[in-house]
Parts: C-alpha cells; structure tokens; sequence
C-alpha cells in the first residue's frame, strides 16, 4: 500500500507537470473549499500521528493552538532529521518535493499560517535546491502566494538550513535556531502551541506527518484510518540499513510483521551470506535495542508487527518504539558493545549542553563504555554504566537525555554477557567479537509462497 | 503581586503556604524557607529567562493540582515550574529526589577541579556549599578532567573556565544588564565554554556584576584575586551616593583592619545579589573614606564562610520537626572535621586586622588576653 511514495519514481514528478499530472494539487483545490476546523477535523479522524519520533496524535497537536486575535500564528515543517538511522524524510523530499509542499500548503491554511518555513538539516544542502525549485513553480502556478486560487488565504514558504546540529531537530531549539539564536532547547511550559515562533503560536510537525496530510484530505480522514491496525493508522516510511540485502526506504502498511519486513524480497530482502539475525534498532538510534528474540516475538511469545503499539509491547523491559522509523539491523557478526559505545559518542557530541546530567553524563557514559570497548573496562564499570543513564533519564530539559540513557540502558539490559565478556577477556574481546549467544534468531527458513 | 491575583494553596514536604498564581515551586519554598527550600545554581530571581538548567533544583510533584490531581511523572525544576491550586510538591521528603540530586551534584563535580583550597572562591562558592550538603564523599570519575586555559576578560575579570558549571547566569547578566551582546557560549555539549565575542574584553559600566552572579570560582575580580582568602577579611555594609543612576550604591565592604581588600554587591539568605552595582563602586572605591559605613554585615547565609566566624550570623530555621519523612543530611559543621577555621575565634571581634596568624595555635595567647 502505497500513499506518499506511490509516483516517487514516475518520470519527471520532481518537477511541477509531471506531479500535477499524477494528481498533484488535488488536495489544495478541495482544501480551499472546506473550512480550516473541517481541515484539522479530518486530520484527527484520520488518526494520523506524528511521524518525528514521538507519534503525538497530529490532529490533536494542531487544536491546541492557540488562537489569538491579531497574532500571526506559524506552521514550521521540522526537516532537520539527523538521528542516525532515519533518512527516510531526505528521500521524500529528493525525489517527490512536490508532496512536501501540498501538504504544508494544506496545513498551512488548516493552522492559519501565512508564513510558513521548512527548517532543514545543513548537510542536506542540494535537497535546499530541490525544495526552493518546487516552491517556486507551486508559486508561479498560483498555489503560493496572494490570493491562493482565488480563496483570499494568502502563503509564503520559506526553507532554512541548519548548521548541523542534531539538537536543532528538537522543536523548541529549531525555533530557537529558525530565530537565529543559539539552538538550546526552551524549557516547556510554555509549548509552541501557545508561545513558538518569536514567541507566536506555532505548530512543528514532520515532514512525512505534513505530507501525509495530502492523502487525508484526498481521500478523507475515515478512509485513511481504515488503513493500520488499531491507534497506527495510514502509511509510515521506514529508513532500512545495516545488515540487510535491500537497504533504502520503504512505505509499509502498518499491518506487516517484523519478520516479514527483514526477511521478506519485498522490503530489506533478509540477511547478507546466510548470516544471521542479531539485533535491531527499530526506530532510530534513540529507541531500545532488542535481540533478536524478543524483536520477532513479544515477550509473551506473539509476532511483533511493524506498528507503533506492537513495537513498543512489553514496554522499556521487552519493547522498543518505531520512533522516527530508522530500522538499522545488526547481524551476528557485530559487536553490541562497540555500537553503543558509537552511539554514546554521538550523543556526547550532539549535547547542547544546557543541562548538567546530559552535558557531564553522556561524555562519562562514552568514556566508561570506549574502556570497556577497548579491554580496560572493570565489572564495576556495566553497575556505573547503568546507574549513570538512571540519573540522567527523566531529569532533563529535553529528551536528548533520555535518547542518550535509553540506547545504554536497553544494551546492557539485553546484553549484559556480552558487557561481561568484554571485561572478563580484554584480550581475547579485540580480536573477536562475542558473536550471537542466546539472543539468535529462530532460523529463518523463507516461506514458499 | 497584582490586585486581583488569586491565591494558590501550595503544600511542600507537608508545609502548606498560600502564594500568588503564577508563583514558582522554588519560590513559594524559599517564603517557607529552611531545608525545604531547593537548592538553585542556575536560577536567579533577577534574571529573565535563568534557571531550568543545572537540575540541582528538581523536586517531585506528587498532586498536580486540586482540579487535577494527578502527579507528574518526571521530577520538574522547581525553578521554572509554577504552582498550581492544592499542588503537593516533595523535596527532602522524596527519596526520588534526593536521589537524583546526588547524581546532579556528582555529574556537576566530574568535571570540576576539586582543588578548592588553591581556589579565589573558596568559602562562599555555592558548588561547594552544595556538595558538602548534598554530595556523596568519593567520586567515581576516573578519567581527565576538562580544563580550559584562563583568560582574562577586560582589566578586572578573569574567566577560568574549568571551574564554570555553564549557568548561563553572567550570559544573562551582560544581556541584560549591559544591552550589549558581547558574552555568550561557545560549541555544544560539554565543550561548551562561556567566551567573549572574538575573544573581547568586555567593558562597559556594570559587567562586573557576572562576578557576583557567578555560582563558582569561574568568574573573579581581578583586583582581589588572591589577595586574602574570604575568610579573612570582615564583612561590612556601606553606601555612596553614586553618579551612575542605575546602580544602586549599597555594597558589603570586605576588609582587614581599615583596608578595604574588595567591594562586592550585597547578597541575599539566598545568594542573591540586593541590587546590581556599577564598576566605579566596585573596582575604584577601595578606601573607606569613599563610603558611609553601616557596620558589619549579616551573613546569613548558612554556608562555609558563615561557621562561627561572624557574629550576627543568622541561623538556619530549623523546621525538620514539622516534616514527616526522610530526615535531610544537615550542612556538615566544618569545625566538626578541621581543626584550621578554629570556632572560638569570633573574626568581627578581633580588633585589628585578622591574619592567618591569629588562627594558628601557637598565637592562643594573644587571642586570650
Ligand atoms: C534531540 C531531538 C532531535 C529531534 N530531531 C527531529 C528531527 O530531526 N525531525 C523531526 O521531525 N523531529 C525531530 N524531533 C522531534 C521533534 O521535537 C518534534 O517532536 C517533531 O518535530 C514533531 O513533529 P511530529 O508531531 O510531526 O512528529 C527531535 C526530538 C529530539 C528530542
Ligand atoms: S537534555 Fe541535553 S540536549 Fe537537551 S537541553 Fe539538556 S543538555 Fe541540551
Ligand atoms: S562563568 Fe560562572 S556565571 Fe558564567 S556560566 Fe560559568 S558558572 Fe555560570
Ligand atoms: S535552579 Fe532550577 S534548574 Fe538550576
């Protein structure tokens, strides 16, 4: 089931004809005849919920904005995607920009924004290009600017690059950055919803969340959520890489099993030479880790589907999240140990540094984890390990604290032999890896269909 | 306080007090005062936007509100958090709290050069009051600390950026107090450094101020710097007429005998500056011709430099009787464990000038007679 990448790869729908063609702009033409609240309504019908990591119900997001008589209220498209893992928004807005600036059209005229912006990471700089292209032969084809088609709502879209910080993902920093001040995040209350955007009422969503948007209004909001199962409804890209053979995006239905979406040729096309399944990160880097064992059953022996609540069954013990949907998969070959240290570095290096637990404690965490790595870690150090992501956990401004414990407290969790085995043979654990343990797979023997 | 503001009920650690709306958790704490205040390196009540960051602050609220009382799941910075209606808030009656908080002192220590005997700050910094009161004894960092080279920031400041726990405080103060935006942060994480812009000197009427906000030795005065340790030198209030309209010419005098060894703001219970000075007073004014006297201070502030050494030391409330629950760890009593800050030598009673001497054992005599 295709709905946001279903012309991605049609001839020329980069550009405005070939899009227009393929029923680009159909959304905006309904949109315009409906009332903004009928708009924001169709959104909560559909379920949809956020696609930036933490899922917040969209609909929902947007009738908590404030309404001010006489204040300028924001839509801000948060582009910024930097967790390691999701590159799912890059290949959305590469291929079919098209889609990306319907929907924020739409969205904009649902929220009231008539100055709307697509923050950006830096590093996609060519993607810059892309977007501006698009925005602006929608605006030279009357779907920006003055008057859109008549209806006396008028929009700009303006795209701003990051410097290249991943904390410039986090809504308030964005806004703070989009300010043009230094990307801290603010302490909430109060939320952007009340006070965003030089202080006005905003609305920040993702990319895929905005997009998403277009096949709503297209084909209702009811019809939308008869897609999924239960609270995820609709489409969600998933990112893929790691040990897979077919790394790349991909657009599931949310009713698919996580067996079905490793192994299967339509999706990541299994494990490269036979190897087998170890680990996997389902979300982005921020969420759990799990072996194998529990990624492809929950904890109480059922299949574990690729949607929001099944991933997440069994809670921080058993479960992890779909997160910003960065599937990264780890076969026997690699070194749990090693990639959450690479893991704890990037947090380290991604800390904005306000808070003290998360400044001090994520570069104590990645000194303590390289020792362990690298043969002069002690017992002591897994128990330090631990207690260190506890007091950072919860006790900060925004939740990079929490993604920089979370991936420590899921890998020790999960693979604390592996922790032990490094300590207990530092020699020995620098010229081989630990391999697959208890945590393989079932194996995987390819359904014949 | 506005006319027509209501009042909220607020309970803290089973004391309950009525506030404005629109008062913080902290603040409506520090109005019960005592050992259910939180402690604050960050916050500061005279400056617009602060708090929120250091995290020493955190309490648990355990009834969000009387319409809704449901409680918070992650323990909230009192700092910037307001109250609400019937909130039931636990700060040394959660173990949750303390908890977390010995991980915020530790994690605010990593990093920090524990060399506070070779320190300007010594006495009257408020890192160390917290971990005397609120820390563990050992440290469990085994690796290199960051350290930084000093630099000086204009003729009198010197910034030393290893002792800096990134309060943001003096970047608040120079915004706010000097409207140039000269002195901010650099880099992320914890390569973050407060710096100048391109490396300036700051100059401008009040910046002195970022001395007296500074929670730690990061920020000194360059005209006292090691001149006398604090502890030495006898508090005195006095007051100029001064040119500058907005300072407000109330000082503390730090002096030995007749010699004025440093001028600085005067401090509140809480640490908190009284009202802003200008650098003329601070830095230029050095005699004691230049200023009325007052007499000697209150310090009543209940930290290292206040142990039995001044009279007119204002003692801790002491209101644990009232509270149910987990006893807190009391501020440990330094004469309790040195024998060098000796308590029967009142400082303010010694008529001359004091000098180490005077708390040497061998000079019992002189101090006897
Ligand atoms: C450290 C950090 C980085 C984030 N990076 C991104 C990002 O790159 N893209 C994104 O859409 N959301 C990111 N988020 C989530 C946003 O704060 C915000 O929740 C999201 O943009 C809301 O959009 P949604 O409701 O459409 O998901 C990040 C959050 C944190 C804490
Ligand atoms: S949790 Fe980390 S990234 Fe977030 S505000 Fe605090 S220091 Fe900055
Ligand atoms: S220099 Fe002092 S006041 Fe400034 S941020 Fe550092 S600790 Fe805070
Ligand atoms: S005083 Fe509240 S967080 Fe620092």
């Amino acid at each position: 089931m295709k709905l946001l990448l279903e012309h991605a790869h049609v001839e020329g729908i980069r550009y405005y004809d070939a899009y227009r063609k393929h029923g680009g702009y159909r959304s905006v033409e309904k949109a315009l005849k409906m009332s903004p609240d009928e708009i924001t309504e169709e959104v909560k019908k559909s379920g949809l919920r956020g696609r930036g990591g933490a899922g917040f119900p969209t609909g929902m997001k947007w009738s908590f904005l404030a309404k001010p008589e006489g204040v300028p209220r924001h839509l801000v498209c948060n582009a910024d995607e930097s967790e390691p893992g999701t590159f799912k928004d890059r290949y959305l807005m590469e291929f079919i920009p098209h889609l990306l600036v319907e929907g924020l059209i739409v969205s904009s005229y649902a929220l009231g924004s008539n100055l709307t912006f697509i923050y950006i990471r830096g590093e996609y700089a060519w993607i810059v290009d892309i977007l501006e292209q698009a925005i602006a032969e929608a605006k030279s084809n009357g779907w920006l600017g003055k008057n859109i088609a008549g209806s006396g709502f008028d929009c700009e879209i303006y795209v701003q690059r990051g410097a290249g910080a991943y904390i410039c993902g986090e809504e308030t920093a964005l806004l703070e950055s989009l300010e043009g001040k230094r990307g801290n995040p603010r302490i909430k209350p109060p939320f952007p919803a009340v006070k965003g955007l030089w202080g006005r009422p905003t609305v920040v969503n993702n990319v895929e969340t905005l997009a998403a948007v277009v096949p709503i209004i297209n084909m209702g909001g009811e019809e939308y959520a008869k897609i999924g199962v239960g609270r995820s409804t609709g489409t969600k890209l998933m990112s893929a890489c790691g040990n897979i053979n077919k790394p790349g995006v991909y657009e599931i239905d949310m009713t698919i099993s996580v067996e079905e979406f490793i192994f299967s040729d339509q999706y990541c096309g299994g494990i490269p030479k036979g190897k087998r399944l170890k680990a996997c990160i389902p979300g982005g880097s921020s969420v759990p880790i799990l072996p194998a064992n529990l990624l492809l059953k929950t904890a109480k022996g059922e299949t574990r589907y690729m949607n929001y609540e099944s991933l997440s069954d069994g809670g921080f013990q058993t479960g992890s999240m779909l997160g910003s949907g960065g599937f990264i998969v780890f076969d026997e070959d690699q070194c749990v140990v090693r990639h959450t240290m690479s893991l704890a570095h990037f947090y380290m290096h991604e800390s904005c540094g306000q808070c003290s637990p998360c400044r001090e404690g994520t570069g104590w965490m990645y000194r303590i984890l390289k020792n362990i790595e690298y043969g002069k870690g002690k017992m002591s150090d897994i128990e330090l390990l631990w207690d260190i992501q506890g007091k950072i956990e919860g006790n900060t401004i925004c939740p990079l604290g929490d993604a920089a414990a979370w991936p420590v407290a899921a890998a020790i969790r999960h693979f604390r032999d592996e922790f032990e085995w490094h300590v207990l043979n530092p020699e020995e654990s620098q010229t081989r890896n630990y391999g697959l343990a208890h945590y393989a797979d079932p194996v995987y023997v390819p359904a014949v269909s | 306080m506005a006319e027509g503001t209501p009042n909220f009920k607020v309970t803290i650690d089973n004391i309950t007090i009525e506030v404005p709306a629109g008062t913080s958790i902290l603040e409506a704490a520090r109005k019960i005062g005592g050992d259910v205040t939180p402690p604050a390196m960050c916050y500061y009540s005279k400056l617009e936007g602060s708090g929120g960051k250091c995290r020493t602050c955190l309490v648990e609220v355990s009834k969000g509100s009387e319409k809704d009382p449901r409680p918070m799941p992650k323990l909230v910075a009192s700092c910037r958090t307001g109250v609400m209606d019937g909130m039931e808030v636990k700060n040394i009656t959660s173990p949750r709290v303390i908890e977390a908080r010995k991980g915020v002192v530790e994690m605010l220590l990593i990093n920090h050069p524990l060399d506070c005997p070779i320190c300007d700050q010594a006495g009257e910094c408020d890192l160390q009051d917290l971990s005397y009161e609120h820390g563990t004894e050992g440290t469990r960092f085994e690796f290199d600390k960051r350290v930084f080279e000093k630099e000086d920031i204009g003729d009198y400041i010197q910034l030393h950026m290893t002792r800096c726990i990134l309060c943001y405080r003096c970047v608040y103060t120079a915004d706010q107090l000097t409207g140039e935006r000269q002195h901010g942060v650099l880099e992320r994480g914890e390569r973050s450094e407060i710096s100048t812009y391109l490396g300036k000197s700051l100059h401008n009427d009040f910046i002195g101020n970022v001395i007296d906000v500074c929670p730690v030795g990061a920020l000194t005065d360059k005209t006292f710097r090691f001149k006398q340790r604090v502890w030495f030198t006898k508090p005195v209030d006095a007051h100029r007429d001064c040119e500058n309209p907005k300072c407000c010419g109330k000082v503390r005098l730090w002096m030995r005998g007749d010699e004025v060894f440093r001028v600085t703001a005067r401090k509140d219970q809480w640490g908190e500056v009284e009202g802003w000075i200008c650098n003329e007073c601070r830095f230029h004014k050095k005699e004691t011709k230049d200023w009325i006297i007052e007499g000697p201070s209150n310090v009543s502030r209940y930290s290292v430099i206040s142990q039995g050494h001044y009279v007119n030391t204002v003692p801790q409330p002491k209101i644990i009787d009232k509270v149910i629950g987990k006893e807190p760890k009391l501020l440990l009593n330094i004469h309790d464990v040195s024998e060098v800050n000796r308590p029967e030598i009142e400082l303010s009673e010694i008529p001359g000038p004091a000098h180490s001497d005077d708390f040497e054992k061998k000079d019992d005599k002189k101090l006897n007679n």
